[in-house]
């Protein structure tokens, strides 16, 4: 067999790529060329410990970069010639790829940016490595969405202005503002905060379930740039899972700020999930998994699993995960009525689900529907019906934390509102949830700097005060294309001419 | 409490030589076919071997190829040229 084995193996070939090219300083001090490295208070004593359980080196990472690329692409060939969007389950399901391209792609961009950064940041080579391949991820992840969602750009509205709509319109500063948090943070703790518990705890949930959705949903495209961006994750959740544990096996010093981290992390990444929630419960017209079998499986059962592992490091389970795992039963309702009485402010359509939709929900959500959200769609239908279709114009309270509207409600209360607030330095501050105070009590600081929309509409920084104009001129949301109510609606009209069901309106799809 | 680890594959003809694979290497792997993919979970550990991939495949397989085919996973990975192996200790 030794004849057979000319070729290095894994193991070698990993240990060449990351410590053989690799080098100690010599007329420069270590803590100079890596200044970032020791602020946080984290300790490492031997990086040579550092290990990617895939050891990918360079030359394997192209070749299979490259691989998945072609299939890709050729899979947007096809679905663009063959007209895929017309094939799509309903025309509703476009608003969750509008929430997606606006809200989701640029996190990757963000990601890419935030690992390019710490990648120069550590004084180890394997973790520089990793994060050099990451960043090169994030971005083809970036693209490729870009690239699936611009045929969808060419058939429906309010896919024309995705980043610049990222850095401005008032829901998408949640996911904003996720990112930014973490990549104004240390090294170690944008590591903690992404790789680990974005990545390895909370992704799947988007990634997973939602893009077997998209599957069931006729739409080829998205559920192929949807998985082959997940083989990538599958990678970043190993390097997040060894993160964690390289940093506590270092240093006993380390356990407390990690577990500092993975609870504000877990809980700043709960809070920016609840858009997917949303997106899985009533944007998917054909129907896979609820939000909370999602939420079971992937983070009850899944980081069950995950923290009893990480147990033995003295790292417990996120401080907030009761409130999340009760929320389960209440998050996607909440959100959605929150949405639909705002959509003369965003860039997709909401509706009132139909009949057997909300028969869906009442199977999948048999403590909390019937109780508390179906008489909310039932009477927000009658005022529909009767030609007041109801647009909230008052705008609403947001969190100085998450920056999700405090529109949840406390954890065992389903209809008591949940807010908090606080005076530092003579300012008031509010926020959704015990948690997001809890973690504006700890950095201060940072969090006296958010930039809320709602605060800046009022301040008279967003081009004017009525919703029109901010919609309109700041937003770049097209008034009567993009926004409002779902049935009726230009892209409805689009749909039903694509199905023969009514004469086109607008000849999009003439040919 | 039980404590699984889980991989999940897309749903194509790769995945399947795969899926077969596991099923006969972890026969208490519990396989869930879910649109456009299949997950599969099991108690506290899993194991993809080369050599059964051969076998299935009739051709060389590389551990890593499996990268280009796989979704999402749960569990500390261990791999090396001749397995690929999920675990909780």
């Amino acid at each position: 067999m030794a004849v057979k084995n000319k070729k290095l193996n894994l193991k070698d070939k990993y240990q060449y790529l990351t410590r053989d090219m690799a080098w100690e300083p010599s007329y420069q001090k270590k803590e100079d060329i890596f200044p970032d490295e020791q602020f946080e208070g984290i300790k490492i004593t031997d990086w040579s410990q550092w290990e990617d359980p895939f050891r990918l080196t360079m030359d394997a990472y192209w070749k299979y970069q490259a691989e998945k690329e072609k299939k890709l692409y050729a899979i947007f060939d096809a679905f663009a010639q063959n007209n895929g969007h017309q094939n799509i389950s309903d025309a509703r399901y476009v608003n969750a790829l509008k929430l997606f391209l606006t809200g989701v792609s640029p996190l990757e961009h963000a990601a890419y940016q935030g690992y390019a950064k710490v990648g120069r940041q550590f004084s180890g080579a394997g973790a520089r490595v990793a994060c050099q391949m990451q960043a090169i991820d994030e971005l083809r992840h970036s693209q490729t969405q870009q690239h699936a969602m611009s045929h969808y750009n060419k058939h429906f509205n309010g896919l024309h202005d995705a980043a610049y709509m990222h850095d401005r319109v008032w829901f998408l500063s949640v996911p904003k503002s996720f990112f930014d948090d973490a990549r104004s943070a240390g090294p170690f703790e944008f590591l903690t905060a992404i790789s680990f518990s974005f990545e390895y705890v909370l992704t799947n949930l988007l990634f997973v379930p939602f893009m077997s959705g998209a599957a069931y949903n006729g739409d080829m495209a998205t559920v192929t740039f949807g998985f082959s961006a997940q083989s990538d994750e599958a990678r970043h959740m190993t390097l997040g899972l060894e993160v964690i544990k390289f940093i506590l096996e270092q240093h006993e010093d380390n356990v407390p700020i990690v577990q500092r981290w993975i609870d504000k992390w877990f809980w700043r990444g709960f809070r920016l999930l609840s858009l997917v929630s949303m997106m899985m419960d009533y944007m998917l017209p054909n129907k896979v998994m609820s939000w909370a079998e999602a939420w079971e499986v992937y983070y009850e059962q899944n980081g069950g699993a995950l923290f009893k592992d990480l147990e033995r490091y003295g790292i417990r389970p996120p401080k907030y995960q009761d409130v999340a795992n009760d929320a389960k039963h209440h998050l996607s309702h909440q959100l959605w009525t929150t949405f639909y009485q705002y959509s003369q402010a965003t860039n997709f359509h909401t509706w009132i689900p139909e009949k057997e939709e909300m028969d869906w929900m009442s199977e999948k959500y048999p403590e909390t529907f019937d109780k508390y959200y179906r008489p909310r769609y039932e009477y927000l239908a009658k005022e529909a019906a009767a030609g007041r279709r109801f647009y909230n114009n008052t705008l609403p309270q947001l969190c100085q934390v998450c920056q999700v509207p405090t529109l949840f409600t406390e954890m065992g209360a389903p209809t008591k509102l949940s807010h908090r607030q606080l005076v530092h330095e003579g300012e008031r501050y509010h926020f959704c949830s015990e948690a997001c105070c809890d973690l504006f009590k700890d950095e201060p600081e940072k969090y006296v700097q958010a930039w809320l929309p709602v605060h800046q509409i009022y301040q008279g920084n967003c081009e004017g005060a009525d919703v029109e104009t901010v919609v309109q001129k700041y937003y770049h949301i097209n008034i009567g294309e993009d926004n409002f109510e779902y049935v009726g609606s230009p892209d409805h009209k689009h749909w039903l001419s694509i199905k023969g069901q009514k004469p086109a309106d607008q000849s999009k799809d003439a040919a | 409490m039980s404590q699984l680890v889980f991989i999940a594959f897309q749903d194509n003809d790769n995945a399947r030589y795969m899926v077969e694979a596991i099923q006969e290497d972890n026969p208490e792997a519990e396989v869930q076919h879910q649109p456009a993919m299949i997950r599969i979970q099991a108690e506290k550990r899993l194991v993809i071997n080369r050599e059964t991939m051969e076998e299935k495949l009739g051709r060389d397989w590389d551990v890593q190829e499996m990268l280009i085919d796989v979704i999402s996973i749960g569990g500390n990975v261990d791999e090396d040229d001749d397995h690929f192996i999920l675990e909780w200790k």
